[in-house]
């Protein structure tokens, strides 16, 4: 039992990096229809403003803000000097573009950082708390109470202040938005920017443990785009669920499951997700996108 | 006064071009028709004035030229665009509907007499107010459109087909309520219909746009005095 409530836990934590990360997704979908696939890379990049920072002895905290304010600056500048090129045409067009950048991130941080492996400290003490008798590890407590505060906190914005109204109005219609006066184009900035936090703050919680590299974040957006499919794209409540469902079952499987084990168990959620879209096409907790003619 | 004019004004979209020259003024608290079959160009010269489509020729509003700005640029001058089809945030409430149309308003007080004064105006909305959009039927859709208009406090109103797909007597009702608006604002109105039976109990005088031109301008009792709007626009 206390194996199982150990690796419950542990699940729960890799599950909520994935969260924020498929979270980032559906904001950026929602306000614009697109899969930003170089959000992990973007996340990436700011993981190593705040290892660099922490490297000139800035405390690690204080890196760590200052890296989440570069990567809002980071995501608005890539909505209004990149995206917005492709904002009209062909949104397949678009999401090869992020592809693009993703590759771009990537080598521009191998470049400049060596593609080796670097240490990143730990926001959290490595140690072990006992609850209930079973041990569990402080890090992974401390990762998945610092993603769901951020969760709380954004779902705050969106559904208490002007500026989220705002926010949602320009996604669901941004023509009628501007109607009303919306400045359509800055808002889109400020919710690439936001998404870009979300990223950056997955990135400074897992970058100790997978160590700080160009494609560190690369297995997680596979799995952050499970979620996002698992949960359904219009649901963000789903896709959390979802992202937690997974880090948690990849963790069981890979103990409980001996066929499966260490090597196999990314093929979990994967299994899972063609399971459930087998079933549920719009995902667990989607909506079906009805197009009326 | 003049609040709004247009003199020869173009519009295209990509290569093609839909508008060939529209001349037309809408003085101020006043309330102007653009009729025409479909394809003529009415709803483009709206997007031209909302600056959604790309325009030339010259468009003035309050003596000053407004080509060239962003869409919530010209809204924030005061122009409020009720889109054909509505336009309404379909997973928002109705509130938040309306707190949206208030968007480049910081007056809380206002905004609440407002709604309240929008929900007085169009009453089917009141029980609606915590339903989203998406929920409400045609008519209500179209009642949220304008009441979302008349929350940024406009100095004047562009109002595409609000009748388009309602029910007779939804439509007038519509009709009805913004006839009231209009009374008690005196706010100035650009009004698109097909149903010139309904825009004659709005506006004063009128233009009718063929293919993208004026073929003929006047005040509501001439064109109805007139044989061809008789037959072409009022079914006798």
């Amino acid at each position: 039992m206390g194996t199982f409530i150990q690796l419950v836990i542990d699940g729960l934590s890799t599950g909520s990096v994935y969260a924020a990360l498929a979270l980032a997704i559906v904001l950026v979908h929602s306000a614009t229809g697109l899969i930003n696939f170089a959000q992990g890379g973007m996340a990436v990049l700011a993981a190593y403003f705040a290892w660099y920072l922490t490297n000139q002895g800035v405390p690690l905290i204080v890196a760590i803000l200052l890296s989440i304010v570069f990567s809002f600056a980071l995501g608005a500048v890539v909505e209004r000097w990149l995206m917005r090129r492709f904002e009209r045409g062909d949104p397949d067009t678009a999401v090869v573009v992020t592809i693009g950048l993703l590759t771009l991130i990537t080598g521009i941080a191998g470049w400049l950082w060596t593609y080796n492996n670097q240490q990143f400290p730990s926001l959290f003490p490595l140690d072990t708390v006992s609850f209930l008798g079973v041990s569990v590890s402080i890090r992974s407590i401390g990762t998945t109470v610092v993603i769901v505060v951020a969760m709380v906190l954004l779902q705050a914005l969106f559904v208490g202040t002007k500026l989220g109204l705002a926010l949602r109005a320009v996604a669901i219609n941004p023509q009628s938005a501007a109607f009303s006066g919306l400045p359509v184009g800055r808002l889109l900035m400020v919710g690439w920017g936001l998404a870009a936090v979300l990223g950056a703050v997955a990135g400074a919680l897992v970058a100790p443990q997978l160590t700080l590299t160009p494609g560190m974040l690369d297995n997680a957006l596979v799995y952050a785009l499970a979620a996002v499919i698992l949960g359904g794209l219009t649901s963000p409540v789903g896709v959390v669920v979802a992202a937690w469902i997974i880090g948690i079952l990849e963790n069981l499987a890979a103990v409980y499951v001996p066929f499966i084990g260490h090597d196999l168990k990314i093929a979990v959620p994967f299994i899972l997700l063609f399971v459930v879209l087998i079933v549920r096409p719009q995902g667990l907790f989607g909506r079906k996108t009805v197009v009326r003619v | 006064m003049t609040l709004l004019e247009l003199e020869d004004v173009t519009a295209s979209y990509g290569p093609v071009q839909v508008l060939e020259g529209v001349s037309l003024s809408v003085p101020e608290n006043g309330a102007f028709g653009i009729l025409g079959a479909n394809g003529a160009g009415k709803t483009t010269t709206l997007r031209a004035i909302s600056a959604t489509v790309r325009t030339g020729g010259r468009i003035t509003f309050d003596g000053k030229d407004i080509r060239g700005l962003r869409p919530d640029q010209v809204a924030a001058l005061g122009i409020a665009h009720v889109p054909e089809g509505r336009g309404t945030f379909g997973d928002l409430s109705v509130r938040e509907n309306l707190r949206v149309g208030a968007y480049l308003r910081n007056d809380r007080k206002g905004i609440d007499e407002d709604i309240d004064y929008c929900l007085d105006l169009f009453p089917n909305l009141q029980e609606r107010i915590g339903s989203n959009a998406s929920a409400l039927s045609g008519g209500e859709q179209q009642m949220l459109a304008v009441a979302r208009a008349i929350m940024s406090k406009p100095r004047l109103l562009l109002l595409d087909e609000a009748s388009l797909g309602l029910a007779p007597s939804t439509a007038k009702n519509v009709y009805d309520a913004i006839r009231r608006l209009r009374s008690e604002s005196g706010i100035a109105m650009l009004v698109v219909e097909q149903n010139a039976n309904l825009a004659f109990t709005l506006v004063d005088g009128a233009t009718v746009l063929e293919t993208g031109r004026n073929v003929l301008t006047g005040t509501t009792a001439e064109l109805k005095g007139m044989d061809e709007i008789r037959r072409a626009y009022l079914g006798g």
